[in-house]
């Protein structure tokens, strides 16, 4: 018996037309030939089709295609001679390589932890090479840098600032005045913000908006072979690339951080003057006489500290980077995450050092 | 070019023009490219090689001018009309251009996948099916794009780019980055798969070797405009740039190397 079929095969239909031949169930008589000669349009989907049903058929005998051109013909080749070396499947994961997995995750960031460790000991060594030698230090470079990370960064951090100023004074006015102290909101603000707030979130800000462009930008240098290039030429990356990111970012953070503590406070003072009724004047009297000038050197003093962890870590993951541009995105990432986490590690640091030294 | 007028046109191009800013890069440019022909498209760095085959696939705004394919405008059609158009051609670009998280099977499926609802098994026959007419074992299939070297990563992107049978393929720089004896089974895949596959090719090139082995026609991209012919025709054309092109070292060793195939 032959099966005739016709029409085209192709992706849009062959799937349904071998359904439909499936369908058939009692032929009356095991069929022998599959003939195409009316198959107007036969592509891959077709072909694999016509060997289906040809596989299918043959389980009753053998089957032959016939009426098929040259180009059909050498498709339908095409596919039998794959049908016989099956792609292989990656196997499953086990609950053991998921234990293991779990495992490899655990090393893995003890060994970036390491890495990153290593990392410090060079660009300290770096930056004694260059205590000893000031003239390697690349003015011109750490200069952009500083533009880039502290004049630049001044809109976004002001806003930010004075946002986070208005709020804090809103939500915990509202408690004091409760207690009819509307005025310890001063004491609040100042000590608060001038001890950790202030700073803490320029170093946020910093390390999302600098510290993810440091990981970016050298990561595409890395791509583009322009770390390669300068190794060749005799520059060292970490003189040409790193120093003048941290150097720049150390001596930005620290008026960037001042300026969003005077920011955070006006934000502050502004709103307490509508809701509170505290006035400027009352503000600037109670100011002065229960925030100690102490106050403002423990905030700022942290700040060199997250800038040099946030530039490290910036920097680090930056020449980190191989391979290809997903690799950039992966290290942008964990760039900021870590940066982040490290900058509240070490507030948490100080504020111990701080207490235990009773200020 | 008697017989050409009769033959069929699948892409036709009218009175490009491309401007960046001030800069023209095509200026009232005409191509027709004809049914089941490999066209080469050559030209200096920077001569537009690439915007137009960005352009013809609808990637570019043109500046004005129109472009037709398998009779379409694709400069003015909507989206419906471009998304069936995109069924009957396929892009291969530079790297492959493949989608890094997936698989070289799957990554050859996503076409097809876009359109139909076939069972798995039937999507790993068409993976496999294609493998092998990219030359490709089955066993790259599994694998990522960053696990397979260049020359693969083109193969599976010619593959991908082949998953819907389409009558037109574009190919940008099939060869660059290829060593020479890649590229040479490179050239001999493009002109098995075009003979058997009866494709219509469009291929940007800086090879010369691939120009002469498999091109029918020749589009030379010079001063805006864009000189078409076959390479005895070009060879005669009284324009610096080509005189250098194919007289060069260069093209005098590749016409060499076909003189004595």
């Amino acid at each position: 018996m032959t099966i005739k079929i016709s029409g085209p095969w192709n992706v849009a239909t062959a799937m349904a037309s071998e359904d439909e031949i499936r369908g058939i169930r009692d032929l009356s008589a095991p069929a022998t030939v599959i003939d195409l000669s009316a198959v107007t349009m036969l592509d891959t989907v077709g072909a694999i089709a016509v060997c289906r049903i040809q596989g299918w058929l043959a389980e009753s005998g053998a089957v032959e295609v016939t009426g098929a051109n040259d180009q059909q013909i050498a498709l339908i080749d095409q596919v039998l001679k794959v049908d016989a070396e099956p792609i292989p499947q990656r196997p499953r994961p086990t609950l053991i390589d998921r234990v293991a997995d779990l495992g490899k995750w655990a090393v893995g960031h003890f060994e970036e932890g390491r890495r990153l460790v290593g990392f410090f000991g060079e660009v300290c060594v770096v930056f004694t090479r260059l205590i000893r030698h000031p003239s390697r230090i690349r003015f011109t470079s750490t200069i952009s840098n500083m533009q880039s990370v502290g004049l630049n960064a001044m809109p976004i951090v002001g806003l930010l600032a004075f946002l986070v100023g208005i709020v804090l004074t809103f939500i915990s006015g509202d408690q004091l005045q409760r207690f009819g102290a509307g005025i310890l909101i001063v004491n609040l603000l100042g000590i608060g913000v001038l001890r950790e707030l202030g700073i803490l979130i320029t170093a946020i800000i910093v390390a999302g908006r600098s510290g993810s462009a440091f990981t970016a930008e050298i990561g595409t240098m890395k791509i583009n072979q322009e770390v390669d290039a300068m190794l060749t030429i005799g520059l060292d990356p970490m003189e040409v690339l790193v120093v003048p990111r941290i150097l720049g970012l150390m001596i930005m953070l620290i008026p960037l951080g001042f300026f969003a503590d005077m920011i955070m406070i006006s934000g502050g003072a502004i709103m307490s003057s509508i809701t509170l009724g505290v006035t400027f004047s009352q503000f600037i009297h109670q100011f002065k006489s229960v925030v100690p000038i102490q106050e403002l050197w423990i905030g700022v003093i942290k700040t060199p500290f997250f800038a040099f962890v946030i530039a490290m870590v910036g920097c680090y993951h930056g020449l980190q980077v191989s391979g290809s541009a997903e690799s950039v995105g992966q290290h942008t990432t964990q760039s900021v995450v870590q940066s982040i986490f490290l900058v509240i590690t070490l507030d948490a640091i100080f504020a111990i050092v701080f207490s235990l030294m009773g200020i | 070019m008697a017989d050409s007028v009769e033959r069929e046109t699948v892409i036709r191009i009218t009175g490009l023009t491309t401007r960046f800013g001030a800069q023209t890069i095509h200026e009232n440019l005409d191509l027709d490219v004809y049914k089941g022909e490999v066209l080469g498209v050559v030209g200096g760095s920077g001569t537009g090689k690439s915007v137009l085959l960005r352009e013809i696939v609808g990637l570019q705004p043109v500046s004005s001018g129109r472009i037709d394919v398998l009779g379409t405008e694709v400069t003015s059609c909507g989206a419906d009309a471009q998304q069936v158009l995109r069924q009957y051609w396929g892009v291969m670009f530079q790297e492959g251009a493949l989608f890094s998280s997936l698989t070289v099977a799957q990554n050859i499926q996503v076409p097809i996948r876009e359109l139909t609802d076939f069972p798995q098994v039937v999507m790993d026959d068409i993976a496999r099916v294609k493998l092998s007419m990219v030359g490709l074992p089955p066993e790259a299939g599994a694998k990522f794009p960053s696990q397979i070297s260049g020359g693969m990563k083109k193969r599976a992107g010619l593959a991908r780019a082949l998953a819907l049978d389409p009558g037109l393929l574009f190919l940008d720089e099939p060869t660059a980055g290829l060593d020479p004896i890649s590229a040479n089974q490179f050239d001999e895949l493009i002109k098995g798969l075009q003979s058997s596959l009866k494709l219509t090719v469009f291929m940007v090139t800086h090879d010369l070797d691939s120009l002469i082995a498999i091109c029918d026609r020749i589009a030379v991209l010079v001063d805006r405009h864009i000189v078409v012919g076959t390479l005895d025709e070009l060879m005669k054309v009284d324009n610096p740039w080509i005189q250098e092109y194919f007289r060069g070292p260069r093209g005098r060793a590749a016409l060499a190397g076909k003189e004595r195939n």
